[in-house]
């Protein structure tokens, strides 16, 4: 893959802090920017999104960053579907974020987060691809004399109908690319798609099992010195001093040197010898405010939100608080989810080099344009010095977004080292101690029924922290202090609505934000939220004495893609027959990321705390379904993330740092492990698709914990369930 | 100095023998397919065959690799031709960020060298690696697959 295209200059030169308040605003620039440029080798650019070289090899520019997860494969068929080109022939580019601000960010926004990547630019990067093949075609009927009308394009080649002439893309790129970039576009009916929702083989596969892929870790630079990071272990703390003569003549090290405020780093020629030198150093630390904070300190905290008098409010339907006032039974439970990792394959890392005419950067990124902002400001040099080349990841699932505090790091060093390439890596502990968690949150959740029977009203508190508030402040003020990204999954509207329709109705949010520092984790709120809402609605239904299929879908009426995924799941589960002697089975619906979602489980528990999930039926509705095979490994490995989640993981924390750091304490699932997972693939249509990603991950823990209870009698309601006793097996 | 036999090939290593392997085999020698995860043992990223058993090269240190025979990611292929574990890898679609593939692929092909014809509980019992992306499913399919062909 060629990362770092080199585009013909254009004249955009831009203040650092002009690109910068433009970026974290979200600035949306003209989606299409000047006509005629040239890739690195002279290969003419049909359209920002499209190059096609000499020997008919078609290059499709991606900016959204593959982490796994196959936006580039998918993103690649939605152009080549308008493009009507040669699959075997294309390969993938990453423009780079310098290039896009020199372009006015003619290939819009670089994100990758959200579950984003191809339900938010299906419809640009489409267009780009027909816009490009209008241009092929037009220049071929421009060759050949005759109306464009007569001529069409199939497989890279174009043919002029009446008298059979044929011209593949390569011969006729230069022609097209001095015409106009078409504005009037036509995108095909998804009837008529042949490459869309066709299992394609990804596109970056073979690197993967020869060892050739380089990732940010591998990267090898001429001259490059390798450095070891500590930051302080308690967040909000500092460096106070270090001893930095004690581990200077230690083998290989270059350079000892505090980095921020917060941070000590050994620069050497190998990276296991600066881990080395830096164990060895003595620092000491001043460790703040927040030196006495635990685990139990921010639970009470948590705890005081759930009763307490303020609180935003994130869904109201009908007067809550009166039916459960008047309710002839009440239904009450409280839930709690902890913190929890990233954890990504691929430790946080980042390699720079700066010089005061220019600072790179090499980084494994979900938001080139976020590394690109962070390069500026760590540099202090302007947009037109600065630049950032995406480097593959060893996964990201949110970590390596909104947070570029690895870059910062890697920018700061190399500027004290001018001209020298340093490559940042942090160790797996490193990792674990500052990471931007999976905020905590507990709910209490209570139901009102009347003397019928008949549920009259839900209220869910949550009680716990705002990823906003920490992340994007800007919003939560727009909103008088209000975080709307708490109430993922049961929302009044929008992508993350709820699928019931309550007779009363209150969600809402009392904010309390302890120090540890959150951050978007795979799912985001969607998995506190599924698991709250999703038992709950098991305890009601047996406080009803109903089924909690019949139960839901009492209140789903008003929600039929919700209710169709449900039904799927059920269907294929068995869920009207009994379940085989031993098993027991639990459901969980949710709509997440503008997808509808919902899973059946079948588990079996011996002697009361070893769990064996055997099978979890998945459906998934995002709209289009762009390739099957790929949302299938998605679907398969969210659970993976999910289950490990829900049965392993939490990170306590004890004098204000976290205290697992490896994976020796933060486990994660095997092999042995994994469930059997059947996707069922739902596709709703409409005008907004849905992502593919995260949703999924958020229904497999309620529906096993609502399994868990069938086969035991036991409602567990705070995770991870390892603190139960309970073990996945 | 130590001298490695890998893939094949002799290097003279000049290395802290108390270096872990893994950091001797992606520092020293340059092979980067072998991967860094956790440092201590418990996520398999960095197995190689050392006289043909998978071993996490982490919790070694190179110096007692010394004159033994190691294999690495680079070095399964032979002839140009891809081990029947990669195939399958590539045929089944496993890889999602790649990043713990070369550690699972290691494993498996020493699993299938030990057993050519693995159920279900072997493959439990042999394949120990984490994978954050979650592959499993395609893993065990896989598996199954090169052990047929
Ligand atoms: S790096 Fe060796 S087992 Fe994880
Ligand atoms: S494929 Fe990403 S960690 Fe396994």
């Amino acid at each position: 893959m060629n990362l770092n295209p080199k585009i013909s200059r254009r004249s955009f030169i831009i203040g650092s802090a002009a690109v910068g308040s433009g970026l974290a605003l979200g600035l949306r620039l003209p989606p299409f920017g000047p006509a005629v440029v040239r890739a690195a080798d002279g290969s003419p650019e049909i359209g920002a999104w499209v190059v096609i070289r000499p020997d008919d090899t078609v290059v499709v520019r991606v900016v959204r960053s593959e982490m796994g997860q196959g936006t580039i494969t998918g993103l690649a068929q939605l152009v080549a579907e308008e493009l009507e080109c040669n699959w075997s022939k294309i390969v993938i580019e990453y423009p780079t974020p310098g290039e896009s601000v020199k372009r006015k960010r003619v290939w819009g926004d670089f994100s990758t987060g959200g579950s984003r990547g191809i339900r938010t630019s299906h419809d640009y990067v489409r267009k780009g691809g027909a816009a490009a093949r209008m241009m092929l075609v037009q220049a071929a009927a421009n060759q050949w004399g005759v109306p464009v009308s007569e001529c069409s394009a199939a497989n890279s080649v174009i043919t002029h109908g009446p008298s059979k002439r044929r011209i593949t893309y390569g011969k006729v790129a230069e022609a097209a690319a001095r015409l106009e970039v078409p504005k009037d576009v036509k995108l095909k009916d998804p009837k008529a798609w042949k490459v869309i929702g066709k299992p394609m083989k990804r596109l970056d596969t073979a690197n993967k099992v020869t060892g050739k892929q380089v990732y940010g870790f591998d990267l090898k630079l001429p001259g490059m010195l390798n450095a070891a990071i500590k930051e302080c272990p308690v967040f909000g703390g500092k460096v106070k001093s270090f001893d930095a003569a004690r581990v200077a003549s230690l083998g290989g090290v270059k350079k000892v040197l505090q980095v921020g405020d917060t941070a000590v780093a050994v620069v050497a020629e190998t990276w296991w010898q600066a881990k080395t030198a830096l164990d060895q150093l003595p620092v000491v630390w001043d460790e703040g405010p927040n030196a006495k904070v635990s685990s139990a300190s921010i639970a009470e905290q948590l705890k005081a939100g759930l009763d307490a008098e303020q609180a935003f409010v994130g869904n109201k339907e009908g007067d809550a608080k009166a039916a459960l006032a008047a309710a002839a039974k009440k239904v009450e439970a409280v839930y709690a989810y902890p913190y929890q990792n990233h954890a990504c394959m691929e430790p946080m890392n980042a390699t720079a080099r700066y010089t005061p005419d220019k600072c790179e950067v090499w980084v494994p990124t979900q938001d080139g344009e976020a590394s690109f902002a962070a390069v500026l400001a760590a540099s202090g040099l302007p947009a037109d010095k600065c630049e950032v080349y995406k480097i593959n990841l060893g996964g990201g699932f949110g970590r390596r977004g909104a947070f570029q505090d690895y870059v910062t790091q890697a920018v700061r060093i190399a500027k004290e080292m001018p001209g020298t390439p340093v490559k940042l890596l942090w160790s797996r502990e490193e990792d674990m101690v500052q990471g931007r968690y999976h905020p905590v949150m507990q709910c209490k959740l209570v139901g009102g029924f009347d003397a019928g029977n008949n549920l009259t009203g839900l209220h869910m508190r949550l009680s716990g922290q705002s990823i906003l508030a920490a992340v994007r402040p800007a919003i939560v003020e727009q909103q008088k202090g209000r975080d709307p990204l708490v109430f993922q999954g049961v929302a009044d509207a929008g992508e993350h609505s709820i699928g019931y329709a309550f007779p009363s109705l209150l969600v809402d949010h009392a904010m309390r934000n302890p120090h540890v520092p959150p951050g978007f984790w795979r799912g985001v709120n969607i998995n506190q939220n599924a698991v709250f809402i999703e038992c709950f609605m098991d305890e009601l239904a047996e406080a009803a004495g109903q089924d909690p299929v019949e139960f839901r879908r009492k209140f789903m009426a008003k929600y039929p893609r919700n209710l169709a995924a449900l039904n799927a799941v059920a269907e294929r589960i068995g869920w009207s027959k009994p379940a085989p002697a031993g098993m027991f089975r639990g459901v969980a619906q949710m709509k997440a990321f503008n997808s509808f979602v919902a899973a059946a489980c079948e588990i079996s528990v011996k002697d009361g705390n070893k769990v064996k999930v055997h099978r979890i039926v998945a459906a998934t509705d995002c709209g289009y379904a762009v390739n099957p095979a790929q949302i299938e490994r998605q679907v398969s490995g969210s659970f993976v993330y999910g289950l490990s989640a829900l049965f392993m993981q939490e990170c306590t924390v004890k004098d204000g740092a976290v205290e697992q750091k490896n994976f020796d304490t933060y486990q994660s699932m095997r092999i042995a492990q994994m469930p059997k997972v059947e996707t069922i693939i739902l596709q709703g249509g409409g005008d907004t698709w849905g992502g593919i990603g995260e949703p999924t991950i958020c229904v497999a823990a309620p529906a096993v914990l609502n399994a868990f209870y069938k086969a035991t009698g036991k409602r567990i309601r705070t995770v991870p369930l390892k603190n139960h006793g309970i073990e996945l097996v | 100095m130590i001298r490695l036999t890998i893939n094949g090939k002799t290097h003279n290593v000049d290395v802290d023998p108390n270096t872990p392997l893994l950091w001797a085999i992606r520092e020293q020698v340059g092979l980067t397919g072998t991967k860094y995860g956790c440092g201590i043992a418990q996520c398999g990223a960095c197995t190689v065959h050392i006289d043909g058993s998978p071993i996490r090269s982490c919790a070694i240190p190179a110096g007692a690799a010394a004159g033994r025979k190691i294999t690495t990611i680079e070095g399964l292929a032979s002839g140009g031709k891809l081990h029947k574990v990669q195939k399958a890898w590539i045929d089944h679609e496993v890889p999602q960020c790649g990043y713990c593939q070369a550690g699972m692929i290691m494993a498996a092909a020493a699993l299938l060298q030990a057993k050519p014809r693995p159920s279900d509980a072997d493959i439990d019992a042999a394949m120990t690696n984490i994978c954050r992306c979650g592959t499993f499913q395609e893993v065990r399919k896989a598996i199954h697959a090169a052990a047929k062909a």
